[in-house]
């Protein structure tokens, strides 16, 4: 489709553009200083220098290099591509230079705020909206994927009716007729289901809908519901309340099973804010946090707590009681957890001592009574208004939404539906086994799906339109605090994609068709006069969000009686093997099963990729006579699904793991075949977790991808780690641990000065979470190419960063280590000297470099490389076929073709421009100026680049902090990428976590 | 040349090098029938047609390399050299034999040397090209392979001249021109003889040019000797520097295996090893086949067995001081390296190979071994696979686990590596046929100056 991005099209688009508003930042004020000069320079810079004898040398050498070059360029072959320049340059659109606009992502509704990249038109690449509470400029993984899926060739491109192509005008007719006919019994037959509604526009336009039709309904079914916190919170406060935390005020926090690294709205906000509550300076002042982690699985929440137990989750919802009880809920221990009494009193007195700055969070997963005890034990621990926000629903319509789609089978099933309309979801894969939607919905007479991709649910609809991208389209979303994000389009939509909106209103609207930004701006323009609201909105679209719109905390009151409680929702906690159904930390829900960097990212922990497993304990492994990759049957309720076993050190005794979204039966080209459905065994009554399930070994085997096959340290210092207490009696610990040669230990001549700029990076191992954002926004930003999960298992995946993992201590209740690794760009680089043409080289700030047109592959620079971060292109990785792909790359990276050895540049792309922008202005590159992708996308803030030459800068002030060291500096590579130690915050009347720490001491 | 007295009259426990009963013209006769026969042997196109078609696997795996990349083999992210370097330094290894018995052992004066200096020169040419193959395919991107030559271009950008890789490409190169001229130089009065005894008028043409004007005249012959032993001399500190400076492309890396000091005399140990055990291979065969047992004797046999059991000796030295230094040297890298070749993953290899090369050459402290053509033959075999398992262990074992546990991993081959490896075999042994059929694969001049008869001419006839 590359047609689709040609000149017309960009111009035309440009035309339509009215009201969009494009961000304005440091890049544009820069942008017009150019500008200015360009305009006011007699010559063109450079010009006077060609008097200087030594420039005019250069100048023939350039000549000269480049009549060699353009020579050269003969002997290869080049794509024909015509290359046409404006005629009218269109206002703000200089080409090379990328534009910001300000938008959103959303997942399960809620979003949090983007600012995407935007090259001539296409948008390349996405970053955090500093701005924006849910953001602070930070993005996850999902965030950074969206914008792939913008350019996916599978996207569903027409409307179809039975897998036909039919015209917009004919969709609207005949479904139009038919909703007409439904008016007339005011809507009695007509379904509507949805994914969760928080976007104000399409909330008002259901609302109008079901005013018209007052009989339809109107039913939210997401299968990463939120049921548990919605019901909790009515338990606990006889309402519906919206929660989030402060955990910048948490001294120390209690998580139950909740993984707010990755699992829940609002993710990347509490991400920094517990890694600010957790800093300590160089002396060792400052109070640090202290993570208290209850868990079945391991998850990155798990792996940053300072105290970690494994539980199935009966054992969670005991250990929930047993603490609230501690704190004085009227509420009974649950039985079965005997065995961390001593944890849990320590646990809740650290907890009572730190009243009123000290958090109880409750996972999304958790049943409802727990949801409940968690705000019990808050308003006991007097942390409302101080760590813990009520406030009013941020959904527009919170929904009981399991119970909500359960109704809907139920109608279906009885007949009592004619009309369904889907917007999204893909219900027939998510929806819970025992409901069958695949079988019912043929009971319905009329289906319609919206979606953007041919998946389940399309294949079973008899229309289906296809969704415009997030990033084709107009909406609004609303943040987890409940501020309002005006969703604004970068391109047009490539396909036939519509947006809900506009769906909703050619199907329902009284005045016919509505462009999507015009019903979005009907929602803000109540109240407004045309200047007010077009003031109004271009605030909103250059701010990304809507200033004043984050919801007021809201005083709730709390229920007294404790004791009727809902009982626990698995009985027994005692025997038997219990499943926990969990969200994939990559393909999520299913909805990424065809986003190749989303499949190719290894899962945080268990560092598999292209697939799900049933992941068990190693006790419970040997005990049922399991190992990895052997094919069982996981039977529950009756249901049965096949999966290959994955054995994690960490994972909860007698319970099995598995993650939802994989075993697309139509996903497209990347997720087809990948993993297995676990929705096949996931039912309405224990959507997240059930007791009573039965593992069947099956026969073979099924090969999984791990990209990292070894799990220990081997007794090598290459993730220091201390407790405060230890840290505090010996800042230096981390550098005592290995040897640094002095940079005078050479027998040669002075080494290298670097007078000018320095780069470098430091990693602060305290902060990382392990959220995997670096390692994706690393791919979208340098072009890495996706190789598929037959090349990740010969161990050839191309990330360019990637987290280690190790573990210490027991294998049962091991203690995680996370390591980001990016190229260290070594003084003493290994891989320099060893390159027989010279295609690495040091660039004279110190950047390790790399000459892909040079590069010949002989791959000794990755042999001689100890860091290991080198990466090779084996075959021609990078899809140079795909048309709707190229659309999606960033054009100031190299597409690294076949043979050619690749590695971290440090952004050298973004070094570079801001180089050039500094040296317009005659200044040096102020610090900050320049964030390396993986910096940029870093929740927690663990990641500092600068220059290191620069006395004051970040990374320079953090290379003197005593806990900074280099990993293998014992080597004399010199490395420039450096690690600040990890520091752990155990409490120390705990003392599980001492045998591995003594360990690690002697080790 | 001068002659012991041993040659003369072979002492009664030492078989001779030459059977007696050979004259002059005999030894003419038999060596140059062999290319002159008008009738090619049926056995010669049997075995012709089987190490060809080997090779045809080689040249089709190369091309679908080159179509596809070296993605086909089962290199990987740790493993980022495999079979192509590993086969490298073995076929460079098994390249130094001839040019050893050629040169070193013509300037120490073992006579005994004539009888099989030809086709193990011949041999090391073969492998020698054999090993030429491997750099070039290895790369990412084998049509750029020039780039490591330091030719002029328009982009005026010249190799690195620190890396090893640039090194080898030196020594390998010079190598492999030196013992072409050689060789070749060694063959010219033979070449002449062909020409002279040959019956077809094609063969003489080509044979003539080729002999290059060779009359025998005395003048020829002294230039001639000053030419070879000149070469010999050439050739003689070539054969150290070529495996030491292979054995560079490890000992200058930093990889805990491979960062090793002694590296450069256990390579070139190993090459010499790993060169006898080939030309054993090579010879046995042969003097059946073609009724050769009067010139390539017990004796010669013998002798090799005993450059195989000492520098088999040398090699398992090697691996001693290695493990021994994985210790002394105080860094847990090496150490680990060291303990994981013995018990990790690989460790069956390892041992396979200390047996190939540490045990199996022992048998031949035993004089009754030494005489036994079927035990040299198996353990010259069982040498070559140990000395390939040795690149293997040097190359995999180093590699698959290095300092950052994080990125360690396995390395397994894939079909297309075996069958580039056996390729190369087919490869080897196709132009050893050829060889043998085109040209004497013994030197027939050399084999007349060690009859009895040319000494006593010598001393009637002093020069």
């Amino acid at each position: 489709m590359a047609e689709r991005l040609d000149l017309d099209e960009v111009r035309a688009r440009l035309e339509q553009a009215r009201g969009r508003e494009y961000w304005r930042g440091l890049e544009e004020l820069a942008e017009s200083e150019e500008f200015r000069e360009l305009l006011h320079r007699e010559f063109p810079p450079g010009a006077a220098e060609w008097l200087d004898p030594v420039s005019r040398r250069r100048f023939l050498q350039l000549m000269g290099a480049s009549i060699a070059l353009a020579g050269l360029s003969g002997c290869t072959r080049q794509p024909s591509e015509p290359i046409v320049p404006y005629v009218q340059q269109p206002e703000q659109i200089v080409p090379g230079k990328p534009l910001f606009f300000a938008t959103a992502v959303t997942l399960r509704g809620y979003a949090s705020g983007v600012l995407v990249e935007s090259h001539e038109g296409r948008p390349t690449k996405i970053e955090g909206n500093p701005d924006h509470p849910a953001s602070l400029g930070a993005t996850d993984v999902y965030g950074q994927a969206w914008v792939l899926d913008l350019y996916d060739p599978d996207r569903a491109q027409a409307l179809t009716r039975g897998g036909r192509i039919r015209p917009w005008a004919s969709f609207r007719e005949t479904v139009g007729a038919s909703i007409e006919s439904q008016r007339s019994n005011r809507g009695a037959r007509l379904r509507i289901l949805t994914e969760t509604v928080t976007s104000p526009t399409l909330a008002r336009q259901l609302r109008e809908i079901l005013a018209q039709m007052p009989e339809a309904k109107w039913v939210q079914y997401e299968p990463a519901g939120r049921d548990g916190v919605r019901e909790g919170a009515r338990l606990a406060f006889g309402e519906a309340v919206e929660t989030h935390y402060r955990f910048d005020q948490a001294r120390v926090v209690l998580s139950i099973d909740a993984d707010f690294v990755a699992g829940m709205p609002g993710n990347l906000r509490y991400i920094r804010d517990w890694v600010s509550a957790r800093r300590v300076d160089a002396e060792g002042k400052g109070e640090m946090n202290r993570l208290y982690a209850v868990e079945s699985a391991p998850s990155p929440t798990g792996a940053v707590a300072d105290h970690r137990i494994a539980l199935k989750p009966s054992g969670v919802e005991a250990v929930a009681r047993a603490v609230a009880a501690e704190l004085g809920v009227g509420v009974r221990a649950g039985a079965g957890v005997a065995q961390h009494g001593p944890w849990i009193a320590a646990a809740a007195a650290d907890l009572k001592k730190h009243a009123g700055a000290s958090l109880v969070i409750a996972g999304e997963e958790q049943p409802a009574a727990v949801h409940a005890l968690a705000h019990a034990m808050n308003h006991a621990l007097g942390n409302v208004g101080k760590t813990v926000v009520h406030t009013e629903p941020v959904e527009a319509e919170p929904q009981n939404q399991l119970e909500g789609l359960k109704h809907l089978a139920d109608e279906i099933d009885r007949g009592l539906v004619d009309v369904l309309l889907i917007l999204g979801g893909n219900p027939v894969f998510t929806a819970p086994a025992d409901l069958d939607l695949a079988k019912r919905l043929d009971k319905v007479a009329l289906r319609t799906y919206w979606g953007a991709y041919q998946d389940e649910t399309s294949a079973l609809c008899h229309w289906h339109v296809p969704a415009a991208h997030p990033l084709e389209t107009w909406s609004d979303a609303r943040a987890h605090d409940g501020t309002v994000t005006i969703l604004q389009p970068l391109i047009d939509p490539l396909y036939e994609g519509k947006s809900a909106h506009e769906l909703l209103a050619a199907l329902f609207g009284s005045e016919g068709e509505k462009t999507s930004h015009d019903l979005v701006r009907e929602t803000y323009a109540q109240g407004k006069d045309k200047a007010e609201l077009d003031r109004f909105w271009r605030r909103a679209l250059h701010d990304g969000l809507v200033a004043g719109t984050a919801l007021p905390a809201k005083s709730v009151t709390l229920r007294t009686d404790w004791t009727s409680l809902p009982a626990p929702s698995i009985a027994d906690g005692g025997g038997g093997l219990e499943i926990a159904f969990r969200l994939d930390p990559t393909v999520f829900d299913g909805r990424w099963a065809n986003n190749g960097w989303l499949q190719e990212l290894p899962k945080p922990l268990t560092k598999l990729a292209w697939d799900n497993a049933a992941i068990v304990s190693p006790a419970t492994a040997g005990r049922l006579g399991l190992e990895s990759e052997m094919l069982v049957t996981l039977v529950l309720e009756g249901r049965s699904v096949e999966a290959p076993v994955w054995v994690q050190p960490g994972q909860a005794e007698d319970c099995v793991t598995v993650h939802l979204g994989y075993g697309r039966a139509r996903a497209g080209r990347v997720g087809a075949g990948a993993g297995f459905d676990a929705y096949a065994i996931r039912s309405s009554t224990s959507p997240w977790a059930a007791a009573g399930l039965e593992v069947r070994k099956s026969r073979g085997r099924k090969p999984l991808v791990c990209t990292q096959l070894h799990h220990s340290m081997e007794g090598r210092h290459i993730v220091r780690a201390a407790s405060l207490e230890e840290f505090r009696k010996e800042p230096e610990f981390a550098r005592k641990l290995g040897e640094d040669p002095g940079r005078e230990d050479t027998m040669y001549e002075p080494p290298v000065v670097y007078d000018g700029y320095a780069w470098g990076m430091a990693i602060d191992l305290s902060a990382c979470v392990g959220c995997n954002a670096c390692v994706i926004a690393c791919q979208a930003e340098n072009n890495i190419p996706v190789v598929g999960k037959d090349q990740v298992a010969r161990q050839r995946a191309m990330h360019w960063i990637r987290l280690d993992r190790y573990y210490k201590g027991s294998i049962d209740a091991p203690e995680t280590a996370l390591q980001p690794v990016p190229c260290m760009h070594c003084e003493n680089a290994p891989c320099e000297v060893v390159c027989p043409v010279g295609a690495t080289n040091h660039s004279a700030e110190g950047l390790n470099d790399m000459i892909y047109n040079r590069c010949v592959g002989t791959r000794y620079c990755a042999n001689n490389c100890p860091y290991k971060v080198r990466r090779f292109n084996f075959y021609l990785d990078s899809d140079w076929a795909t048309e709707s792909l190229k659309g999606v790359r960033n054009p100031n990276v190299t597409v690294r073709s076949r043979g050619v050895m690749e590695k971290c540049t440090y952004c050298v792309q973004r070094i570079n421009a801001a180089k050039i922008e500094a040296e317009k202005q005659d200044r040096r590159v102020r610090d900050g100026e320049i964030r390396t992708a993986c910096q940029q996308v870093c929740p927690a803030d663990a990641i500092v680049f600068g220059d290191v030459n620069d006395a004051q800068s970040r990374v320079a002030k953090l290379r003197a902090d005593p806990r900074n060291y280099g990993l293998l500096a014992e080597l004399n590579t010199r490395p420039r990428t450096t690690y600040l130690a990890q520091v752990r915050n155990p409490n120390p009347d705990i003392a599980e976590l001492e045998p591995a720490r003594a360990e690690e001491r002697e080790g | 040349m001068a002659e012991t007295p041993e040659q003369v009259h072979p002492e009664a426990h030492r078989p001779p090098v030459i059977e007696p009963g050979h004259s002059f013209s005999s030894v003419t006769d038999q060596i140059s029938s062999i290319v002159l026969t008008h009738r090619t042997p049926a056995g010669w196109w049997l075995g012709f047609a089987l190490v060809f078609s080997i090779a045809m696997m080689l040249f089709y795996s190369v091309a679908y390399l080159v179509v596809v990349g070296v993605g086909i083999w089962g290199i990987n992210a740790p493993v980022g050299w495999g079979f192509a370097i590993i086969n490298f330094v073995w076929w460079i290894g098994i390249g130094h034999a001839g040019t050893l018995i050629s040169a070193i052992l013509l300037l120490l004066r073992q006579e005994w040397r004539t009888s099989i200096n030809r086709f193990a020169e011949a041999m090391t040419l073969f492998a020698v090209a054999q090993a030429g193959i491997f750099p070039l395919i290895h790369l990412g991107r084998p049509w750029l392979g020039y780039w490591l030559f330091p030719y002029p271009n328009t982009m005026a950008v010249w190799p690195q001249f620190r890396s090893p890789l640039m090194w080898d490409v030196f020594a390998v190169a010079t190598y492999a021109t030196v013992s072409a001229l050689f060789w070749f130089i060694g063959l010219i009065p033979d070449l002449a003889t062909l020409r002279d005894r040959s019956e077809n008028r094609a063969a003489r043409i080509i044979y003539g040019m080729l002999a290059m004007g060779w009359r025998g005249s005395a003048r020829h012959w002294h230039r001639y000797e000053t030419a070879y032993l000149l070469l010999a001399g050439l050739a003689t500190p070539l054969v150290l520097s070529v495996h030491t400076v292979v054995s560079f492309d490890f000992a200058i890396s930093i990889v805990p295996g491979w960062h090793s000091t002694i590296f450069p005399p256990y390579f070139v140990a190993g090459a010499i090893y790993a060169g006898f055990a080939m030309v054993l291979l090579i010879a046995i065969p042969l003097r059946w086949a073609y009724g050769l047992e009067d010139f390539i004797t017990m004796r010669h046999l013998q002798n090799m067995c005993k450059i195989l059991l000492a520098t088999g000796m040398i090699v398992f030295y090697g691996y001693l001081m290695e493990a021994f230094f994985g210790w002394y040297s105080g860094s847990i890298y090496e150490w680990y390296m060291t303990k994981n070749r013995a018990v990790g993953p690989y460790a069956p290899l390892y041992w396979a190979l200390i047996f190939c090369n540490g045990v199996a050459p022992q048998v031949f402290w035993s004089a009754r071994a030494r005489s036994s053509i079927a035990v040299q033959f198996i353990v010259a075999i069982i040498v070559s696979i140990g000395m390939w398992l040795e690149r293997f262990i040097i190359v995999v074992t180093s590699l698959h686990r290095d300092f950052l546990p994080s990125s360690w991993g396995m390395y397994t081959p894939t079909q297309w590596d075996w069958m580039t490896l056996i390729g190369t075999l087919g490869f080897f042994t196709t132009l050893l046929f050829l060889f043998i059929r085109v040209l004497p694969m013994i030197s027939i001049f050399e084999m007349r100056t060690i009859l009895p008869g040319a000494a006593v001419r010598a001393k009637e006839e002093p020069a």
